[in-house]
């Protein structure tokens, strides 16, 4: 593990402002901090697309203390950036979030941009505007396998947490 | 018929659509969480536009941003600009990029592989 920078991290109930904030004080940070502009768009689009990503998986329905929400972007000593997201989201949608980061996973880059191509040309709007774009175009421009893992706690909730890597 | 104005926003960009001269423009960052609440009433308009549009539409997109939803609705603006192009009416998108940018190229090309109105890349020199 290379010691990282953390650049912000969050951790609470996703309320209406935290992806806002998050996102706020992710822009100005990197502004400054990254000199590449093309990296710095990157990351932050990539951090973009996940926190609306937790926002339309996230299991709201759900009273729980523990229900909180994660997200840490890092910089690494090689000038790579991380960005961590954790997130409770409903156990049924589990077998279906898995499978999705699987495939995505086991294509390579061309791949990945045919299936962006025809999601996008096919897909559904639906009011959350999703239809799984999302997280194929957070594996496409990472360039990277998406690691991840779901933690089963047997209340109908499970915690998922996404690792997402941007070299530099 | 009346223009269509909205203002951009840190989240949601400048929306000029001239309906008396057939030019359009999308600029800023598209990164709304419900990005379909945001373009509906540019659907709207846009469907009343291309019952009698100019002769020639340009659609000028300079974004910095935009997020996955986002995309959704701009391939629903372009496949209603392909109406127009489909009743004999000229239509361009330009799409512009910053010159190191190449997610935001490939975005382009990305609309150019599945829409069917010529989209025009250009350079903007840092």
């Amino acid at each position: 593990m290379q010691p990282t920078d953390i650049i912000v991290s969050y951790k609470g109930a996703p309320s209406t402002g935290f992806l806002d904030d998050l996102l706020t004080v992710a822009d100005d940070k990197l502004s400054v901090l990254e000199t590449q502009s093309k990296l710095r768009k990157k990351v932050y689009h990539i951090l973009v697309e996940v926190l609306q990503n937790i926002h339309h998986h996230y299991d709201y329905n759900s009273k729980d203390d523990n229900s909180a929400v994660m997200c840490i972007l890092a910089r690494n000593s090689e000038g790579g950036y991380v960005i961590l997201t954790g997130n409770f989201v409903r156990s049924e949608e589990v077998g279906h979030l898995k499978a999705q980061i699987d495939k995505i996973n086991s294509l390579n880059t061309e791949q990945i941009k045919e299936l962006y191509r025809s999601t996008l040309d096919n897909g559904e709007t639906s009011s959350k505007g999703g239809a799984g774009l999302g997280i194929i175009d957070i594996a496409r421009r990472s360039g990277q396998p998406l690691a991840y893992e779901f933690k089963d706690y047997n209340n109908g909730s499970s915690f998922f947490s996404l690792t997402v890597k941007i070299s530099a | 018929m009346e223009n269509f104005f909205l203002e951009g926003s840190t989240k949601t960009p400048e929306l000029k659509f001239n309906g008396d001269t057939g030019s359009f423009l999308i600029e800023g960052r598209s990164i709304p969480e419900n990005s379909i609440e945001y373009y509906k009433p540019l659907f709207e308009w846009l469907d009343a536009y291309v019952q009698a549009p100019k002769q020639k539409t340009v659609l000028e997109v300079k974004l910095e941003y935009f997020n996955t939803s986002s995309s959704k609705c701009l391939v629903e603006i372009f496949r209603k600009l392909e109406k127009a192009q489909a009743h004999g009416y000229d239509v361009q998108i330009n799409w512009f990029y910053e010159e190191d940018d190449e997610d935001m190229q490939e975005s382009g090309e990305d609309f150019q592989e599945i829409i069917d109105v010529p989209i025009v890349m250009n350079v903007i020199q840092g």
